[in-house]
């Protein structure tokens, strides 16, 4: 079967993301003075738990970012060129094909057998009844759920966790060999040293986190075979699909914002504090004054405007994740563009201070020039309190995501994103009873990322700057 | 007499970090003071003398813990108190001073309040009476117009002030004990001289004991009764101050003192503690000094000597000392770092015409700092840093820029590197003149000119290879393009300095502050000037670094007929070093010439002064101290006339009038003084 | 003081010349004023006629920002640009382009705005600074390990789950208090308790973790070691020298918030249905309504300036050390 691949502008800058990430993974590898914060980092028991962690997270958001159209069945006539459907998938759309074609007629609840509303439902008699119907796929292979639903919950859970533990040993074996041989021992000297929680990294914790996801991730997909597990929505969608889905948006605004405004804080921010005189001035300027207007009206005004350009020229986009992907994008870079002069003014005072230090002074006496010297002394010198904020503002922006779309200034309304299931989920808390699980699974998977993230910025922060050791 | 010891301390043993990897930054000391007298601890940087005094105030950081020993005070065992027992005896019966009385005192409390905080906590006495408490003890300290002090800000006192007010808080419990950790190592060598007085009066007035702490073996000869010098979290030697000077007994104390500069040792080289400090977070097995050692013997490095108490009274942990304290057969003293190597050909072989030409004239050099004030931010004032400096410089010669603190030299060290923009004045060099050329025209000089800082830490991008930081100016200069070529110039320059050549792939904190400053005279000599500024390039070092350092910087001037413009605070250096002197105060030179001229004759009263208040070993030498009154007034608002009269003990009328005209007194002297 | 206040007040307005014309540009480049007209009066089959009319209703009948049929000064002052921000500067807002009174509907909604933050403001400062004394109290002890963990975890929270939680806890289930709405005068407060509460639980995380940040850095300073040198209690160490200096940052840091707190909260308002200026904002963002928005836009940067000027001057007041370059 051939595909046709899709590459979104999104999907662009993640790729320029990752490209960026290797060349300076392979830059820094290079030196002594970039490599140590990092080995402290994944020294630390926090750092390397949240970084698992964020490991899934980051697979999830990857795999949903390989965009691709399938091709159509040939319909008979074989001299036509392939055709391709309009829908375009990725990667992990292909994965839970199986979530996502299992649509039912509206809410369930998670693990339901039966829908939440009730319904007439003719009997084998022909009389009408009001029940609640069987679901389609939830638990539809059960002939007596009421009997065997918590029987077969637990059996497929045990299932689940006995092949998450086979995965789990199976890695966990393969990364015990590669420590093994790297440190130069044997296998079994070094699961000693692993278990007693002697090795550096704290390889005991790392391989207990990854242990747990396993377990949690193989659980999850073997329950998924057969039920809902967190439910089903309105239109009777999975929302363990959606929660899924909303990974990659979440990770999209958090990464990609701070990617788009960087070039403009680092390059402004150095040159205030260094050339000071009008320079100064002028990029002050600018800066109050995109301050001075309260960012979530910038925003909006953006939004609206991008909404009434798309609404005059909806012919140019040639599906809805198109149009969806490119409102995303300006939704990243209006939030860079308010988000920028924070890290702006902190890399101007720094500047300034630097200007004055002995080893810029010297170079001076030497009679290096401007650039050079920027680029020799400053800009590696901040480099770390651009890592810092890169890190810090992560998880403020996940979050302001959800506030963002619940106002309708977020991601576009058929996006999933963990603010749009909030938004959809809270009309429907007035119900009684309450529809909670679009909530609750929003609730758990952002709180999962959001402290993660927090977790590890805390690390990396330490790591980078003692200094500001505890200061946020 | 028993009860004569007010404080005895024994086995003291403190730990910092971790339990898995702690520094045992006091091992083990014994110490004894008398009441009345003055004990001073003496040592260098890190060596633990400061975490002892904390120690003794069980006012450790939150890392530390004292894990033995026993600390008397007349005895009750301070460490057995509990917590609020010891408040009790903090700041009452112990009192302690801190080194910088910059952050030492809370900034948004008023000097006043803070001062009856601590009369509040120790006299039961009843409240009306504190404010007259708190102004009687600010007229104890000498502070002038103590009832309107009180209500001032720490901001708005100057340093020496700032001490004062410090011990006047540490008097308010009738303290028996004073301890002092380096009082007055941040302050300018005339404050020095009236706090350390000041705790001499003290002391004699109300019979308390004081322990000063201190690595100033000047500070340690007019102050100290009894002494103890500590190495490595250890005691290794105590002694009356007579019987120290004397004959220190152990090979550190006599090697300090060999290594301070002076006068006396201007044709010589400067004997140097070869190494580094060793690390206390590791088992010692032998002495703790025997990697330094010149008289290292085989057993010093698998067996811990043991203290022994000497005839003369001093007490000594050396294994010399079994042998009478005399050198072992075949072990000869020797001075002077490890020779440096011979490969560099000095370039310029002086020509004997130009060596008495000037090569850089300053002729009334300004650099004033505008202050900005009123609706439109006019300018209403200048900072006059730099207020009218002149001087001459000749090649292969030093010329020390003499001054204290806020008197100017660094910016007009500064201002002849252009690299703060003079506001008037010439500045020339062999002939050409520098002030207003731009950053471009100015590049055609940077090869001949070089600076040397102060901080060895601050004067490296940490984020940089040695390699790189000393070639860095043979590329910007384009003097050597290939890469190659770099190195090995970078090689010959790191062999010019005694360092070794793997120094190249290392970065910059994996050295010491002597080693790092030895790297940064080779990023200065990779351009081969002709002159160097060197703005206090050794006060940050101890005085065994400092000497290696000295050392090296009067060689190279030997062999390679440098100038060197030399900024210090320090009269010992420049004795040593300098062959003229130039003493600034406020912004002006008031008196320069040749060295001997100047330090052994001082014609102005500022000089005079100056001189005087440093701390002498020898008693011989020793001058009566000139007190001056005040401090140095704001060079934004210098005085009218003679900018030193307000402070000068011999002013008289005219003073206030005109500034004085430069005196010729000799072909080579000059003095701005109407009384010369 | 005064000259101070007055030249920053001066320089304030080449900042807000700047405000004016980034959202003018926002707003009228791409959708112009025809789109407008055309959008409020209907999308389809709108007369031309219809279009000129409501142009000139609602003054959009100029050139955006440069006027070549004018002269002189006039090119500059004769455009859309000019008139309608022109009276910003003087604080008149015009009327929305659904014909009501701007100014008149700010004046009467900041009221209810208030009445949450300023609240929320107090209440929280006070129960933040007092947690954070208590965490520092009991540093390096689990107390003060579980503390932390805890504010991290509130701070991973979504401020949506918050406000969710709380209507759904006190208000559905218990019935303790109105879900949303507001009533005027004094019987407000049942209405305002809600938001009020949970306005101050959603700051908790943040906010103490931050103070206790300042309180520690403030402990490990030199003059606290002199505090305790003198023989002064924990208690008097920790109250008396170090709350009274970290104090300096936190009172800044509310100086500066202080002026915003009229702008209301969009969220919480709109949630709760309380009829303040942050839910005006969203309503008009929603209608399209971009006088109003605009209106918005230029108060919050005023506010914004205040706010940067009362912290100047709010740290002459506390800290003896500053003091202000007129």
């Amino acid at each position: 079967m051939s595909v046709m691949p899709v590459v979104l502008w999104t999907d662009a800058l993640v790729f320029l993301l990752l490209t960026l990430i290797a060349a300076f993974v392979l830059y820094a590898s290079r030196y002594e003075h970039m490599r140590a914060p990092w080995r402290r980092v994944v020294r630390s028991r926090v750092g390397v738990a949240t970084l698992v962690v964020l490991g899934f997270y980051v697979v999830v958001g990857l795999l949903d970012t390989v965009h691709f159209r399938l091709a159509l069945d040939p319909q008979g006539d074989d001299s036509a060129e392939t055709r391709y459907s309009p829908e375009v998938l990725s990667l992990l759309d292909l994965a839970l094909s199986g979530l996502r074609e299992r649509q039912e007629k509206t809410y369930s609840a998670p693990f339901a057998t039966h829908l939440f509303v009730k319904e007439a439902i003719e009997q084998p008699d022909g009389t009408l009844v009001r029940d609640f119907p069987r679901l389609e796929y939830g638990g539809a292979h059960l002939e007596d759920p009421a009997r065997q639903r918590g029987f077969d919950i637990a059996w497929r859970a045990a299932w689940g966790a006995l092949q998450g533990l086979v995965i789990w040993a199976l890695l966990a074996t393969g990364i015990l060999w590669l420590i093994a041989r790297s440190r130069g021992e044997t296998s079994a000297a070094t699961r000693a040293a692993i278990l007693a929680g002697r090795t550096p990294i704290p390889w005991r914790i790392a391989l207990a986190m990854l242990g747990i996801m396993l377990v949690l991730s193989a659980v999850a997909g073997e329950l998924a075979l057969a039920y809902h597990i967190l439910g089903t929505d309105k239109v009777g969608e999975d929302v363990f699909y959606q929660t899924l889905k909303s990974i990659r948006t979440g990770l999209l605004i958090g990464t990609l914002t701070t990617l788009v405004m960087l070039p403009a804080a680092v390059l402004l921010g150095i040159m205030a504090g260094y050339f000071r005189g009008w320079v100064d001035d002028l990029i002050q300027y600018l800066y109050t004054t995109l301050n001075s207007i309260p960012g979530v009206l910038l925003i909006a005004a953006a939004i609206l405007l991008l909404q009434v350009y798309m609404s005059n020229h909806a012919d140019d986009f040639a599906s809805l994740v198109e149009r969806a992907d490119l409102r995303l994008l300006f939704l990243v870079l209006i939030l860079g563009v308010t988000s920028w002069t924070g890290l702006c003014r902190l890399l101007r005072g720094e500047a300034l201070k630097l200007r004055e230090v002995d080893y810029v002074q010297a170079s001076t006496a030497l009679g290096v020039g401007h650039f050079t010297l920027i680029g020799r002394h400053i800009l590696p010198n901040v480099m770390h309190i651009v890592l810092i904020t890169l890190v810090l503002d992560f998880s403020g922006l996940v979050l302001a995501e959800a506030v963002l779309s619940y106002i309708n200034i977020g991601v576009d309304p058929t996006m999933n994103s963990w603010g749009n299931m909030i938004n959809s989920a809270r009309l429907e808390l007035a119900r009684d009873p309450v529809v909670w699980w679009s909530l609750a699974a929003a609730f758990v998977f952002m709180f999962a990322l959001v402290l993660a993230a927090n977790l590890f910025a805390d690390v990396v922060r330490d790591a980078f700057d003692p200094r500001l050791k505890g200061a946020r | 007499m028993a009860s004569d010891v007010l404080l005895e301390v024994s086995g003291l043993t403190t730990l910092l970090g971790d339990a898995a990897r702690p520094v045992r930054v006091v091992d083990g000391i014994d110490l004894e003071i008398r009441r009345g007298e003055t004990f001073v601890l003496l040592g260098e940087s890190g060596c633990g003398k400061s975490m002892t005094a904390l120690s003794l105030m069980r006012l450790l950081p939150p890392s530390g813990r004292v894990t033995a020993g026993a600390v008397r005070l007349a005895g009750t065992d301070l460490l057995r108190l509990t917590e609020a027992e010891m408040r009790q005896v903090r700041g009452g019966r112990v009192a302690m001073i801190f080194q910088e009385p910059q952050t030492s005192l809370n900034p948004v409390m008023s000097v006043g309040d803070q001062i009856a905080e601590a009369v509040r906590v120790h006299e039961g006495g009843s409240r009306d009476r504190i404010p007259a408490r708190v102004v009687e003890l600010m007229r104890a300290v000498g502070i002038p117009d103590p009832a309107r002090r009180v209500d001032e800000y720490p901001h708005q006192l100057s340093g020496g002030m700032k001490q004062r007010i410090m011990i006047a808080m540490a008097l308010a419990g009738d303290p028996q004990l004073l301890i002092a950790d380096e009082p007055t190592t941040a302050l300018d060598v005339t404050i020095q001289a009236q706090v350390l007085r000041l705790l001499k009066d003290l002391q004699a007035k109300t019979g308390m004991a004081v322990l000063l702490i201190t690595h100033d073996l000047g500070v340690v000869a007019e102050t100290a009764d009894r002494l103890a010098v500590m190495y490595a979290g250890q005691i290794l030697e105590t002694a009356t101050t007579d019987a120290f000077f004397a004959a220190p007994a152990h090979p550190y104390s006599r090697k300090l003192m060999e290594s301070m500069p002076g006068a006396d040792k201007r044709s010589a080289r400067l004997a140097v503690i070869p190494g580094r400090v060793p690390h206390l977070d590791q088992a010692f097995v032998g002495c703790r000094f025997a990697e330094r050692c010149y008289a290292v013997m085989p057993r010093c490095r698998d067996q811990a000597p043991i203290w022994r108490e000497l005839d003369t009274g001093q007490g000594v942990r050396c294994h010399l000392w079994e042998h009478g304290g005399v050198l072992p057969d075949g072990l000869q003293r020797e001075t002077g770092d490890p020779a440096a190597a011979t490969s560099f050909v000095p370039e310029s072989a002086q020509d004997p015409a130009a060596a008495h030409a000037p090569m850089l004239q300053v002729r009334d050099l300004k650099v004033h700092f505008p202050i900005h004030d009123g609706f439109f931010r006019r300018v209403v004032g200048q900072v006059r840093a730099v207020d009218g400096l002149t001087f001459d410089l000749t090649p292969g010669r030093t010329l020390a820029l003499v001054g204290e603190s806020g008197c100017g030299k660094t910016t007009a060290g500064k201002g002849i590197l252009q690299l703060t923009r003079p506001t008037d004045g010439s500045i020339r060099y062999r002939g050409e003149e520098l002030v207003g050329l731009g950053h471009r025209r100015m590049r055609a000089f940077r090869k001949d000119l070089q600076i040397i800082f102060q901080d060895p830490y601050a004067a490296m991008n940490p984020r940089m290879l040695v390699g790189d930081l000393i070639g860095e100016g043979l590329q910007a200069l384009g003097i050597e393009r290939s890469r190659a070529g770099r190195m090995r110039r970078v090689a010959e320059l790191l062999d010019l300095v005694g360092m070794d050549a793997d120094a190249v792939e290392r970065y910059p904190h994996e050295f010491s502050g002597g080693q790092r400053q030895r790297i940064c005279i080779a990023r200065a000599l990779a351009v081969e000037p002709k002159l160097i500024v060197c703005d206090e390039p050794t006060s940050a070092l101890d005085v065994s670094v400092q000497a290696q350092i000295l050392n090296l910087l009067k060689d190279l001037q030997d062999r390679l007929g440098l100038a060197y413009l030399f900024i210090t605070h320090d009269i010992s250096v420049v004795a040593y070093l300098a062959h003229e002197v130039a003493v600034m105060y406020l912004g002006r030179v008031v008196e320069r010439g040749r060295v001997d001229e100047v330090l052994d004759d001082p014609r102005h009263p500022y000089t005079r002064a100056l001189l005087s208040a440093v701390p002498v070993i020898d008693r011989e030498k020793r001058r009566s101290v000139i007190r001056l009154e005040g401090d140095m007034p704001s060079p934004s608002h210098p005085p009218s006339g003679c900018y030193f009269h307000p402070r000068c003990p011999d002013a008289f009328d005219a003073c206030s009038r005109t500034y004085p005209e430069e005196t010729r007194l000799s072909e080579t002297r000059r003095v701005h003084c109407l009384r010369a | 003081m005064t000259a101070y206040i007055i030249r920053r007040l001066i320089y304030a307005i080449p900042i807000l010349i700047g405000v004016n014309l980034i959202t003018f540009v926002l707003f009228f480049v791409v959708n112009a004023p025809d789109d407008m007209a055309r959008m409020h009066l209907g999308e389809k089959r709108v007369t031309e006629e219809a279009i000129q009319t409501w142009k000139q209703e609602h003054g959009y009948d100029r050139p955006l920002l440069y006027n070549p049929d004018a002269s002189g000064l006039g090119r500059f002052t004769e455009t859309i640009f000019f008139e309608k921000s022109i009276r910003l500067f003087v604080f008149d807002f015009g009327s929305s382009d659904n014909g009501r009174d701007i100014g008149y509907d700010i004046s009467r909604r900041m009221w209810p705005s208030l009445a949450i933050a300023v609240p929320v403001l107090l209440v929280g400062l006070a129960f933040n600074i007092s947690y954070a004394l208590f965490i520092v109290f009991f540093r390096a002890t689990y107390l003060d390990i579980g503390s932390v963990v805890l504010l991290v975890a509130m701070m991973s929270i979504s401020g949506l789950f918050y406000i969710i939680g709380g209507q759904f806890l006190l208000g559905k289930l218990f019935h303790l208090v109105p879900i949303s709405g507001y009533d005027t005068g004094i019987e407000a407060w049942k209405f305002l308790i809600l938001p009020v509460i949970v306005g101050v639980i959603g700051g908790i995380g943040a906010g103490t973790r931050w103070y206790r940040t300042l309180f520690l850095e403030e402990i490990s300073k030199d003059y606290v070691r002199t505090a305790r040198a003198k023989g002064l209690g924990e208690r008097r160490v920790l109250f008396r020298h170090v709350l009274q200096n970290a104090l300096i940052p936190i009172l800044t840091g509310v100086v500066v918030v202080l002026p915003l707190l009229f702008m209301g909260s969009l969220i919480t308002e709109s949630f709760f249905g309380i009829p303040g200026l942050g839910s005006y904002t969203i309503d008009a963002i929603n209608s399209q309504d971009f006088a109003i928005v605009r209106s918005m836009v230029f108060l919050g940067a005023v506010l914004y300036i205040l706010g940067l000027i009362l912290t100047d001057i709010s740290y002459t007041l506390v800290d003896p050390r500053v003091r202000l370059q007129p």
